[in-house]
């Protein structure tokens, strides 16, 4: 078992020291240099075809697929004994930064090697790994996961796609339309679920010159214009007994925990797409004149960029920070075990929770950024001409696919109460003694840590003491019923997310000692604080009335009262001066 | 065969530098390192034709601080048998010739058919090592190769010039310095990154000799002034343009 300050969300209740969490500025050499030859491959093959990509130029597109193959870039996460490299997973979201540069082929990339590849590395027996996965890791293959239906978005198990056994019981009919299927249109293989006899959900391998399955024409999408996103139709196709993916009735597991992975990649993209903006928005910043000087010179725009920055840091302090407990949590595993591939699979579902955070605030920062870059274009911006329009688009899917940042939201909470009832997570009784104390604590009277930050781990412990003090506000007056209460769930998902996001950037200025770090912290952590006060006084009023209204109000207030308050004008242009002489992302990688 | 590449690790010229206080060497921190551009084309080179021979080891060489030992995992990524640090104990400027006598002592000891190099590093641009280097072993040096051919113990190269190419030949051994144009390097694949760790760098301590060169010092090169733009029609744009190149004694 593990330590709980280190299992899927014990961050809440535990705090951790800055030498556990694992950091950017812990890459090895190697894993830097497995950066390198992805970036290099972006800059040398992908961006300069990038218009004829983003005119669905497939052929172009399975081209440079295959490029990636050949330099191992679709085998990351692919066990050695089939094809693969079995890196470990800080190495595998180094590289799904890097690609990101590029939204068409960065969800190409990410469908084929995620979705389109993990379900057989996962559950696929024997056979079925030998037989696809050398393929898959070569970019001989391309696949695709065909789940959405019509009627069945975020109500996924809602599928009517139906599997029917043939008498003789060795094969099965597949009958129904998939829809938004990425990579349909150029995809050898599609792991599709399906209910077997209308209700047992199940997933299949269907290869795509199976008699029966047709493509439908590419949809008209706002952005990743280059990537291709079909629906799928099943029209009695017969796929026999040893296409079926894991076990009959259990697709779910599959359909929804491989979702775990796509999410964590999707952050971790959302980065290196955040990375690319900033660079775009701050070479343009420091050519465009306006009034005589180059607009990077003002501050409306060096907040922006300082922002731009600040809020790409801290998704990177997050998203390496999990790629940091995935190993501890991988590594010990022996890839000779047969179990292996369940293991990892375990290992990664531990941190759904934290996997969800990572979609939604990597895909908010991205929109942020993207939105602030048009914003700093201009009306160029706002013409095709630039780029800050593309990435404008582009970058709008990540708040939708992989579950909507709402369903996302509903799981955070629903996953950290079912842990507590299960007895998992001690939440429960933390909570309720945490808004006990609370209700008499006077935190102006605490002392704060010694050394640098010392006003900020205050500000981290208060917040997560807000986070559980709402947690057993909300807990008391819906019990299970919670469920149910979207609105609530959703301000606690901001509020759990927000202190993963601070902890995160938090624990690594503290690691690293790097002044610029600390002033990054110094400026996000009031922000961070006042966000959650929000929050609270959100839904504070739903929740209670009369005097215990009047009581929790003012144990929230006094709370996120912040003691301390930086001059954040100061802090945001420095950090600008530092993004502008960078040319983009001053925060080393 | 034998083939001996060597590699400069040079600061990324993407990103300007700055003279140190001093004005002895350029401010070392925070400087992103690369691979010399031109080595890049000597390694290409190098595991090309050991694609094709077969019977090749290529053997990567660096001199330099200890950043060198990430160069030379690079060129063990992209697939050099195995590799040598010749380790200076400085991170500042070491002149041409002392580059050039430490190479020769290193391909003295260790036998070579073939040394391949960048025509010149990126960051002092002097491009002499080679000259140097071929002089002190009195083997041939062909500069600046674009195309190159091997068999029967010789080599048939072209060579770039100004207004053309000119096609040499040499018996080995001998010192190539690889132009741009002459092959498109290859990126290191994962696989290949993950067997440079199995794969041995040796460290040879390097004391410097004394130099017929010293470094003076460095200067920023002066900031441009501001232009004029003339904005007026024609044809007074052009008598305004000659009275600017009279007054300021150009005409």
């Amino acid at each position: 078992m593990r330590e709980l300050k280190k299992q899927g969300g014990g961050f809440l209740l535990e705090d951790l020291q800055p030498s556990e969490i694992f950091t950017p500025e812990d890459f090895t050499e190697e894993q830097r240099m497995f950066g390198q030859t992805a970036e290099e491959f972006m800059d040398r093959e992908v961006l300069p075809n990038a218009e004829k990509i983003e005119q669905q130029d497939f052929h172009i597109l399975k081209t440079l697929m295959k490029k990636a193959g050949d330099l191992g870039l679709l085998s990351v996460d692919i066990p050695e004994a089939y094809g693969g490299l079995g890196l470990d997973k800080v190495s595998s979201m180094i590289i799904a930064e890097k690609l990101a540069k590029q939204g068409s082929f960065s969800v190409t990339w990410g469908a084929h090697t995620g979705i389109g590849t993990l379900p057989i590395v996962f559950f696929g027996t024997e056979d079925q790994r030998q037989r696809y996965l050398p393929g898959l890791a070569s970019g001989d293959l391309i696949g695709a996961y065909a789940l959405t239906e019509p009627g069945a978005g975020s109500d996924a198990m809602n599928i009517q796609t139906k599997a029917v056994p043939t008498p003789d019981g060795s094969s099965f009919v597949l009958t129904g339309n998939k829809q938004f299927i990425t990579n349909a249109g150029i995809a050898d293989l599609f792991i599709v679920f399906a209910k077997v006899e209308g209700e047992h959900f199940t997933a299949f391998i269907v290869e795509r010159d199976t008699p029966g399955l047709s493509i439908g024409p590419e949809e008209h999408k706002l952005g990743i214009k280059g990537s291709s996103t079909c629906s799928v139709t099943f029209d009695g196709v017969k796929v026999s007994q040893d296409q079926v993916l894991g076990e009959i009735g259990k697709g779910h597991r599959i359909a929804f925990g491989i979702l775990n992975i796509g999410r964590y990649k999707l952050g971790v993209g959302a980065i290196g797409a955040s990375k690319e903006a900033l660079k775009i928005a701050t070479q343009y910043a420091k050519e465009r004149v306006q009034f005589g000087k180059p607009i990077a010179e003002f501050g409306l725009i060096q907040e922006k960029l300082a922002w731009m920055a600040l809020r790409t840091f801290v998704t990177e302090s997050m998203a390496y920070r999990l790629a940091g407990l995935f190993d501890e949590i991988l590594q010990p595993l022996n890839p000779q075990d047969p179990s292996y591939p369940q293991q990892i699979w375990k290992g990664i579902a531990e941190y759904a929770v934290e996997c969800s955070i990572l979609k939604v605030y990597g895909s908010e920062t991205l929109d942020f950024v993207a939105d602030e870059t048009v914003q700093i274009f201009g009306g160029y911006g706002y013409t095709s001409e630039y780029p800050a329009e593309q990435i404008y688009r582009d970058s709008r899917i990540n708040r939708i696919f992989e579950g909507t940042n709402e369903i996302n939201r509903l799981l955070i909470p629903g996953m950290l109460m079912r842990w507590a009832l299960k007895g998992k997570l001690p939440l429960i009784p933390k909570a309720a003694a945490t808004l006990k104390e609370s209700l008499t604590l006077m935190p102006s009277r605490l002392s704060r840590p010694e050394g640098p930050l010392g006003e900020e781990i205050h500000m981290l412990s208060m917040a997560k003491r807000l986070t559980l003090v709402l947690s057993a506000v909300a807990a008391n007056r819906f019990k299970e019923q919670l469920r149910e209460e979207q609105e609530v769930l959703a301000a606690l998902a901001n509020m759990v997310m927000e202190v993963y996001a601070f902890e995160s950037a938090l624990l690594r200025a503290l690691k690293t000692k790097s002044p610029l770090m600390e002033d990054a912290v110094r400026l996000y952590a009031p922000a961070a604080l006042r966000s959650m006060e929000e929050q609270a006084y959100h839904v504070l009023p739903y929740l209670a009335a009369g005097d215990e209204l009047r009581t929790l109000l003012s144990t929230v207030r006094k709370l996120a009262k912040l003691s301390v308050l930086p001059d954040r004008i100061q802090l945001q242009r420095s950090l600008a001066k530092k993004v502008i002489e960078k040319g983009g992302y001053p925060f080393g990688t | 065969m034998k083939i001996v590449v060597f590699f400069k690790r040079v600061p990324d010229t993407g990103i300007p530098v700055q003279v140190n206080e001093t004005g002895n060497d350029i401010v070392r921190e925070n400087l992103n390192y690369v691979v010399n551009p031109y080595d890049e084309f000597a390694i290409e080179e190098a595991l090309r034709i050991k694609e094709k021979v077969g019977d090749a080891e290529i053997v990567a060489v660096s001199l330099g601080d200890d950043g060198a030992k990430e160069t030379l995992r690079n060129a063990l990524a992209l697939g050099a048998d195995r590799a040598v640090h010749l380790k200076v104990p400085t991170t500042a400027f070491v002149p041409p010739d002392v580059t050039a006598k430490a190479f020769h002592q290193f391909l003295s000891q260790e036998g070579f058919d073939l040394v391949l190099m960048g025509k010149e590093a990126v960051d002092d641009n002097f491009g002499v090592v080679p000259a140097y280097l071929a002089t002190l072993a009195g083997v041939p040096l062909l500069t600046y190769v674009v195309q190159l051919e091997i068999g029967d113990g010789k080599v048939k190269v072209h060579r770039e010039t100004d207004d053309g190419a000119v096609e040499v030949e040499a018996p080995m051994p001998c010192i190539l310095t690889t132009e741009k144009g002459l092959n498109e390097p290859r990126l290191p694949t994962l696989r290949g990154i993950m067997m440079a760790k199995r794969k041995p760098i040796d460290e040879v301590e390097v004391t410097l000799s004394d130099s017929a060169l010293s470094l003076d010092h460095m200067e920023m090169p002066p900031k441009k002034e501001a232009g004029v733009v003339i904005q007026d029609e024609f044809p007074k744009n052009v008598e305004r343009l000659l009275e600017i190149l009279r007054e300021k004694k150009v005409l």
